[in-house]
């Protein structure tokens, strides 16, 4: 019954918060290894392959080479990626165009209005893109609905060419994008406090110049990241311009794609995947900087 | 109505009325293509018109009676079905983990499993065949649903650990300090409380996996062959009616899964 002294007592504790605080390490540790099976399932799926897909792009059949890089600045390849930087910018821009009129209104809307709105924008989000570019094939195709409607109403005389080139791309692009676009600028406008215009009308503003000065800063974070979301969407697009471009419009996924399937070029195809990532990366890391809205981009 | 006023700097209904005419715009350039095709696949023509000219169920016919398209539909199913089961559990886990614990090194682990949502599905379509073809998993069941899970994973991720944030861990610990096990504790304290997130995060996880074209297009051959994977080969080549009944039926699949999707989170407070 010596154990009773305070001396003892004193020695006895850091030994105890020394075995209660490697306990709690080992809980912790454990409690991060339930994250192990998609740990592995990603990294062996995702990071060991991006790694290969980079070496098999520098290591060639006699060492190291940048040969595969080199061959990138070919006219071929040039076109594919002035290509894919137009249509992702087009893109983009239409979805601002289309999208913003479209949460503003809806954003201010009763809550029984907005939500069957949002569910119009959600409603494409969750229909297949291979259903939605079918539907988009038909409609603009040389005998499709659209161009009979036009002949019927004695509009043109011939049928446009809707699809199977730039403009039919573009239309499908902008329709699959816009939600991306949408749901971040929508959820950033709910959030603002409208006595900030009204501040701003009782100090003389016109309601044009509380719009621009006020509103529309305000938004600029949810822009920004549905903004980035679109345009790294569009700069990896593979099938709806594969559907819709009809062969002739090339963009960087279908030169990848191509590379590998139809030529077996692996040098070519991984040198094209490291550009096409690094770009990626880029962006997202540079616009991200730039507008602080990167922890608010999510999505599909 | 039209002469009150809709904002606070006091601009009537009337004044931006162009407006709600854009907005209405939009939301049938959203909606209207996808819903056309409903009425066009039950047309009797080859060419597809709208509205039909007479009415007929030959392309649902011609859907049911091919063999190829059954067994890329029994596929399909069966893939997104055991993605939807592994991409939940794997990433329900990974969640509850990454919530729970304060090491730092999970922080980074968040951020490698959302990578898959950045990184252009084409390159990680690349890669999964580059890694799936020395150990001979490319057109297996299996390799598709560990591809798609890939896919999965990163939106299970965010839905379940949204719906982490909600919960008071607290009551986990009351039920551990009177005797529940960890496990225990998760499963009849937890659980239950997060249950409409983590079957959120399972719809989704299957209709990612139904609706995946690329990754199945590179990996996916033979009588493995997806019906995403099948129909993206039809449309290259030419438009095929049968596609518009099959359309139809993924779009009344859509619906119904949105609707659950809407309800689960109508529940979710």
């Amino acid at each position: 019954m010596t154990r009773t002294t305070p001396a003892n007592d004193s020695a006895a504790e850091p030994t105890n918060r020394r075995a209660l605080r490697s306990q709690a390490r080992g809980e912790q540790s454990r409690l991060l290894a339930l994250s192990l099976p998609a740990f592995i399932l990603v990294g062996t799926l995702v990071l060991l392959p991006m790694g290969w897909l980079f070496w098999l792009s520098v290591y060639g059949s006699d060492g190291f080479t940048l040969e595969n890089y080199t061959r990138l600045l070919h006219p071929a390849y040039k076109e594919t990626l002035i290509t894919t930087f137009e249509l992702a910018f087009l893109v983009t821009g239409l979805c601002i165009l289309l999208g913003y009129p479209l949460s503003y209104v809806a954003s201010q809307l009763s809550p029984r209005w907005a939500s069957l709105v949002m569910l119009c924008v959600l409603f494409p989000f969750w229909t297949s893109l291979l259903v939605r570019t079918y539907a988009w094939l038909v409609l603009l195709q040389r005998r499709g609905v659209i161009n009979t409607w036009l002949m019927d109403m004695g509009l043109i005389d011939t049928p446009l060419k809707l699809v199977h080139n730039f403009t039919g791309t573009t239309i499908g692009m902008v329709h699959i994008m816009l939600p991306f676009l949408v749901l971040p600028l929508y959820a950033s406008m709910k959030t603002i406090d409208f006595d900030l215009m009204k501040a701003a009308s009782n100090l003389g503003a016109s309601p044009t110049r509380a719009f621009w000065e006020i509103y529309v800063p305000l938004t600029l974070p949810g822009l920004g990241a549905g903004v980035i979301l679109v345009f790294v969407l569009s700069l990896g697009f593979y099938v709806t311009p594969a559907l819709l471009g009809g062969g002739r419009v090339m963009m960087w996924a279908m030169q990848i794609e191509r590379s590998m399937a139809v030529y077996g070029d692996w040098g070519a195809a991984s040198a094209l995947g490291v550009v096409l990532l690094v770009m990626t990366l880029g962006i997202l890391w540079l616009l991200g900087r730039l507008t602080g809205a990167f922890a608010g981009a999510g999505g599909r | 109505m039209l002469r009150k006023a809709a904002t606070a700097t006091q601009i009537t209904h009337l004044q931006r009325l162009w407006l709600y005419v854009v907005c209405a715009l939009v939301i049938v350039f959203l909606v209207a293509p996808t819903l056309l095709v409903v009425p066009m696949s039950f047309s009797d023509s080859r060419y597809l018109q709208f509205p039909p000219e007479s009415w007929s169920l030959r392309w649902y016919e011609a859907y049911l009676g091919s063999l190829e398209w059954r067994r890329a539909t029994v596929v399909s199913l069966q893939v997104a079905g055991l993605t939807m089961v592994v991409a939940t559990i794997t990433g329900t886990l990974a969640a509850y983990g990454l919530h729970v614990s304060r090491v730092k090194a999970g922080k980074y682990v968040s951020v490698l499993l959302t990578l898959p949502m950045i990184i252009p599905v084409i390159l990680l379509a690349v890669g999964i065949f580059l890694t799936f073809a020395p150990v001979g998993l490319n057109s297996t069941i299996l390799g598709l649903v560990l591809a798609h899970s890939i896919l999965a994973i990163p939106l299970v991720l965010i839905t379940v650990t949204a719906g982490m944030r909600n919960f008071d861990i607290n009551q986990e610990m009351v039920a551990r300090s009177m005797g529940a096990s960890r496990p225990w504790a998760f499963l009849t304290v937890t659980l239950p409380q997060i249950r409409n997130s983590v079957l959120s995060a399972a719809l989704l996880a299957f209709i990612i996996s139904l609706d995946e074209v690329v990754i199945a297009l590179l990996i996916a051959g033979g009588d493995k062959a997806t019906l995403t994977r099948r129909m993206f080969l039809a449309l290259r080549d030419e438009i095929d009616p049968t596609i518009a009944a099959i359309s139809t039926l993924l779009i009344g699949l859509s619906i119904l899964l949105l609707a659950l999707s809407q309800f689960l989170q109508s529940k979710r407070d």
